[in-house]
């Protein structure tokens, strides 16, 4: 075997080396013959149906319509502009649903958190029920719902101004154009975000971001608005349909209502857990200073909290970023409702599930990136 | 001045609860609205589902006069909605195929079969009733094949084999990402984070829909294995973290030790190392194992009859229509209770476990 000055020990190091270097060498090996083999059976699968691969498709008219969209569409639109509406969608129902399961979460995980039984136990009871029932089951559920409700003349009607029919939410809004709200939206998240970076106390943070986002959007509606137009829009019922106000599809009230039901019962649970976390003598502290309830709980249990919420909560935001995949069991247009649509009709399947997964990529990281930002943000920097 | 306060309260026992729900005028007062809306609404509901309830199929007609549910409709579909279009005569094999299911469920609940060894077993032999059952060919039974499942028994069969096949893989992929070979570990860390970054959605229909055309035709496979295999390497994406945190709850020192005793690798893993990964990870995996049972309800979107599908083509003829939320009412109880009561078992044991680690 080896020679007589070589001990034995560096003889099974050099061994186990050279296995560890052959079983990496066959991996990779194996790797890229499974791609290179998927390459080819690709081509011969797809030269048998006649497709030719590449993105030129992008520009083709797809001449289909669908639920919804933001902005302007029509079935002469290419595939670019139809899949861009999708990832829009997506967004939108994404970043609506997370804020406000975000906000009912902390209402539920603090109640849940309280000393109150009866708070208590209205918030497990909220939790236990949406938490344990599939999102789409509920979805498709409140859904069904809604297509049974009664048209626009018999109408829920609550204070005059919100009506529920099946035709959808009809509320008041603001005499804006669709720019202008998304860039008070970005706006109104700027603001928070810069109130992060200063480090703005919890309480006040949230006082000043809402003083300062009313602020804006109340100067912003006055400047923009057409000239003979009022500030605010109500709906109104003119015959067989409403004038005026928002309209909100069926598919988008239950998609953001089942989303955020669902997401605010799973963050409720993130909150609860992490105000548990708070050791008991902070808290006692805070009472022996003569502090109030709201103050302990907005510079005590919170701000604490914090720090072992947010991981999770960032996870949680991811989930319902993917969750408004459902959208396709109800009709409503996101992007893989869009894009799975796409694929029936113009038969371009890798490049369609290519742009799906590198778009659902991209957001995602992009919050887990916010995410561990805002995270490094609130740990305890050592003095 | 700030005045002296009581001592605390003890934090359980009706004494408790009475002097913190009705201590304060203000603390009854929630408590009072509260309760009584609570109450409201149960009765409500109680109202609608028992009191002026429609029961058996027989008197179908009373539900227009009636106000209340219309169970009526389970009465008569329910064999729809638990086995989809399994033959008529054959169902008392999909009754015990789902019942095999159930019961691996419950006995992996069961401290005694806590051992590798064992929940293997279970597993296998859980899976392999379920399985013998509903195809019969091999009992001497007539033949049905995958395409005549549906129902609850589909979503069941979803639900085990993925477990099954899952774990395996999730175990897998946990020791790729700990092992001391950059190229093994890159290629679990990029799978992990790519599979778990894209919606199960996605995952699936890349393996439905997508994967045929990467495969030639003769490695394509039924699509209901194709999603069960994909379905699984989602499941072993995130069972293989839950793995890591159990690694890392064990000190480095432990590996050393082996090391020192000469034990190769795979005796330290499996006497040494993985026995307790297992333990520090059991509360993390009974949640995801729940959470995976909740998602098989997504496949209806691929083209499967699973309960949920089943759901809707049992009110969806007729005469049936105008009953769709009983309909999905008894779905999602039957949701509810596997969902809660596995849930409230894995709260159980965390706490169980929090106790013996201080």
């Amino acid at each position: 075997m080896g020679s007589a000055d070589m001990s034995t020990t560096e003889q099974l190091r050099a061994r186990s080396v050279r296995r560890k270097l052959i079983i990496q060498g066959l991996l990779i090996a194996v790797t890229i013959a499974a791609v290179w083999a998927a390459i080819r059976s690709a081509q011969v699968n797809l030269a048998a149906l006649g497709i030719t691969s590449g993105f030129g498709f992008l520009t083709r008219a797809t001449g289909w319509d669908y639920s919804f969209s933001l902005i302007a569409r029509s079935i002469n639109d290419p595939y670019s502009r139809t899949l861009f509406i999708g990832f829009l969608n997506t967004l939108f129902v994404g970043f609506i649903s997370i804020v406000l399961s975000t906000f009912l979460g902390f209402i539920i995980g603090t109640a849940r958190d309280s000393s109150h039984p009866a708070i208590k136990s209205a918030a497990t009871v909220y939790v236990q029920i949406f938490r344990n029932i599939p999102l789409i089951l509920q979805a498709v559920f409140l859904y069904s719902v809604l297509i049974h409700f009664p048209g626009p003349r018999q109408a829920m009607n609550v204070a005059d101004a919100f009506f529920l029919s099946n035709r959808g939410l009809m509320m008041p809004g603001l005499n804006l154009s669709g720019a202008t709200a998304v860039a008070l939206l970005l706006g109104t998240v700027a603001i928070a975000a810069g109130l992060v970076v200063r480090k703005t106390p919890l309480l006040r943070g949230i006082g000043l971001w809402l003083v300062l986002s009313t602020g804006l959007i109340a100067v912003t509606t006055g400047l923009m608005r057409p000239d003979d137009a009022p500030v605010l829009s109500i709906p109104e019922l003119k015959g067989l349909r409403f004038v005026g106000g928002i309209i909100v599809p069926i598919e988008l009230v239950a998609m953001i209502t089942s989303i955020t039901l669902y997401g605010s019962a799973y963050i409720a649970e993130v909150v609860r857990g992490g105000l548990n976390q708070v050791p008991r003598g902070l808290i006692e502290a805070g009472r022996a200073l003569g502090l109030s309830p709201a103050s302990i709980w907005g510079r005590i249990k919170v701000p604490m909290a914090l720090r072992s919420i947010v991981p999770p909560l960032g996870n949680q935001w991811i989930f319902i970023m993917k969750a408004t995949t459902i959208g396709i069991a109800i009709g409503f247009s996101d992007l893989f409702y869009i894009a799975s649509n796409s694929i029936t009709q113009s038969g371009q399947t890798l490049e369609l599930i290519f742009l799906l997964m590198a778009a659902f990529l991209l957001v995602n990281f992009s919050i887990a990136l916010s995410v561990n930002w805002l995270n490094a943000r609130l740990q305890l920097k050592a003095h | 001045m700030i005045q002296a306060e009581s001592p605390p309260l003890p934090s359980f026992g009706a004494i408790s609860f009475f002097k913190r729900g009705f201590g304060t005028p203000l603390a009854s007062l929630v408590s009072v609205i509260i309760y009584g809306v609570l109450a409201y609404w149960a009765w409500l509901a109680f109202d609608w589902a028992v009191v002026r309830a429609v029961w058996s199929a027989e008197n179908v007609a009373q539900c227009k006069a009636e106000a209340g549910a219309c169970w009526s409709v389970i009465d008569a579909r329910h064999r729809l909605i638990l086995f989809g279009l399994y033959p008529y005569e054959e169902h008392w094999r999909s009754t015990l195929a789902c019942l095999a299911v159930v019961a691996t469920v419950v006995l992996s609940c069961i401290p005694a079969a806590w051992s590798v060894r064992r929940l293997a077993a279970l597993w296998i032999a859980g899976f392999a009733s379920y399985y013998l059952l509903m195809d019969g060919s091999l009992l001497g039974l007539p033949q049905v094949t995958t395409d005549s499942w549906g129902g609850l028994s589909l979503t069941l069969f979803l639900f085990a084999s993925v477990v099954l096949l899952g774990m395996p893989m999730g175990l897998g992929l946990a020791l790729m990402r700990r092992s001391e070979m950059p190229v093994v570990r890159l290629i679990a860390v990029v799978l992990i984070d790519f599979i778990r970054s894209l919606p199960l959605l996605t995952t699936l229909f890349t393996a439905a829909v997508v994967v045929p055309i990467l495969l030639p035709s003769w490695l394509e496979g039924d699509k209901i294995w194709r999603v069960i295999i994909a379905f699984a390497l989602f499941f072993a994406c995130y069972q293989a973290e839950v793995f890591r945190g159990g690694f890392q709850a064990i000190p480095k020192g432990q590996f050393e030790a082996g090391k020192a005793l000469g034990l190769g690798y795979w005796a330290i893993m499996s006497r040494l190392i993985l026995p307790q990964v297992f333990r520090h990870a059991l509360p993390s995996t009974i949640n995801m194992v729940v959470v995976t049972f909740k998602e098989t309800a997504i496949v209806i979107i691929i083209g499967f009859f699973d309960v949920l599908a089943s759901a809707k083509a049992a009110f969806g003829t007729g005469e049936w229509a105008p009953h769709y939320i009983e309909v999905y009412i008894f779905v999602g109880a039957i949701y509810w209770v596997f969902i809660f009561s596995l849930g409230q078992y894995g709260e159980y044991l965390k706490g169980r476990m929090a106790i013996f680690e201080r």
